[in-house]
């Protein structure tokens, strides 16, 4: 099979899968989300304490097994590091923020948007933003620097064994995890139905490469639609599915797990959009490339677990509310240091060239 | 005459496609470009063939050399 036909057929089912989620019980327009789950799982594990979003998501334990065992199969993991691992960590942090100012990552956008909720427009929009001004970035000569092979083989295998650790959590309950009884923690598809659609997700993700940053930059910057593709097809076939369940809602008013704040979903995207440009993937292709024996990549998801937790501690976090005066402060000031990073970051690899 | 190359080696996507990108704007010659990973192999191949490049790919032992010519 072409790579072409191939990612769009993964789309296709993993627009498919994310509507089956929501139907088997997933909260609504969250059949895949990576800052919800992350968050989630920050929640069960106990690093914040609001209590309606915390649970042991098996869908992301589900992307890095899946991620990993293609990987392996295919002789892909190769474990490395080096490539400015802290700012890595940092700037997974400011992203899962950012994506919980406007209430999911990129690929809830999508999902949002294909069960009609119109509020995520103005995420879709700040988040082309973002990812135009980290294309200006990378012309400008930003980089995160080389990453170096001379690790340990087994290194490989810690991001798996950690989430492998969560599903074993989330099996045997011990009363140190926090599973909710309110709220979106609470709604969950059956355990074995979403881990199932979470390895055939993680699977299809590293086969295809699919990521929701690289479909628009890859535009912006060579005007490849490869990736675009695959992410049009995500939408598409959610659209379908949602229509024919009856999961589809259109329109600006009580649009589940958002609100309807212009000027914040689309910051929160824009820091969204920068970060993973900067980054080299968007939160779901981050996890993947973790599963794959990037080390940065997991470090990276580490940031993503504890910006999350940091989101609710410091109440950063919108709720269908809107965003309160913390997330507001927090949103500038994010952006703010996001774009400090990437002058200097220009800055001193222009200068490094002479 | 020796002929440049671009070690892309430990960069994660897309820098390694960047790298080749520029350097099919700047270079006049032939040159090597060295490629360590599966994706950035995927990404510079599908770039290369859009842009109508002539490039053949050695495989090495854990890294592709990619000999674009001009």
């Amino acid at each position: 099979m072409s790579d072409n036909k191939f990612i769009i057929i993964s789309g296709g089912i993993i627009g498919l899968l994310a509507a089956l989620l929501v139907r088997a019980g997933n909260p609504a327009n969250m059949g895949i989300c990576m800052a919800c789950f992350f968050r989630d799982i920050a929640g069960g594990l106990g690093l914040h304490r609001a209590d309606i979003v915390q649970n042991l998501r098996p869908e992301i334990v589900g992307f890095v097994l899946g991620g990993f065992v293609l990987a392996k199969y295919k002789g892909e993991v190769k474990p490395r590091t080096g490539s400015n691992p802290l700012l890595r960590f940092l700037m997974g942090a400011f992203m899962a923020i950012g994506a919980l100012v406007f209430l999911g990552c990129p690929w809830r956008m999508i999902l949002r948007l294909s069960g009609g909720d119109l509020t995520a427009i103005a995420g879709l929009i700040g988040y082309l933003a973002g990812i135009y001004v980290g294309v200006l970035f990378l012309r400008q000569g930003f980089t995160l620097g080389r990453a170096y092979y001379n690790v340990n083989p087994a290194s490989g295998y810690v991001i798996p064994a950690v989430f492998l650790g969560v599903m074993v959590f989330r099996l045997a309950n011990p009363e140190f995890i926090f599973l909710s009884e309110a709220g979106p923690g609470s709604q969950f598809a059956p355990v074995g139905l979403a881990l199932g659609a979470g390895l055939l997700v993680g699977g299809l993700a590293q086969r295809s490469r699919i990521c929701t940053a690289g479909a628009f930059r890859d535009m912006f910057l060579i005007r490849d639609n490869h990736l675009l593709n695959g992410v049009l097809m995500i939408f598409g076939v959610a659209l379908a599915a949602n229509l024919v369940l009856g999961q589809f809602n259109l329109g600006f008013a009580e649009q589940p797990v958002a609100h309807n704040e212009v000027i914040w979903n689309f910051l929160g995207m824009t820091i969204v959009g920068i970060t993973a440009v900067m980054l080299g993937g968007c939160p779901l292709r981050q996890t993947i490339l973790a599963s794959e024996g990037d080390l940065d990549a997991g470090l990276t998801v580490v940031g993503l677990i504890v910006g999350a937790a940091f989101a609710h501690n410091f109440g950063l976090a919108a709720s269908p509310e809107g965003v309160g005066f913390n997330g507001r402060v927090a949103t500038i000031l994010i952006l703010a240091i996001v774009l400090i990073i990437g002058f200097v970051n220009v800055q001193q690899n222009n200068r490094a060239k002479g | 005459m020796s002929k440049k190359t671009i070690d892309t080696s430990g960069f994660s996507c897309p820098q390694p496609l960047l790298m080749v990108k520029k350097a099919l704007e700047s270079e006049s010659q032939d040159f090597s470009a060295i490629i360590d990973t599966e994706v950035a192999r995927e990404n510079i191949s599908r770039f290369l063939d859009n842009e109508n490049v002539d490039y053949e790919v050695e495989k090495e032992p854990e890294r592709y050399i990619f000999k674009i010519k001009r």
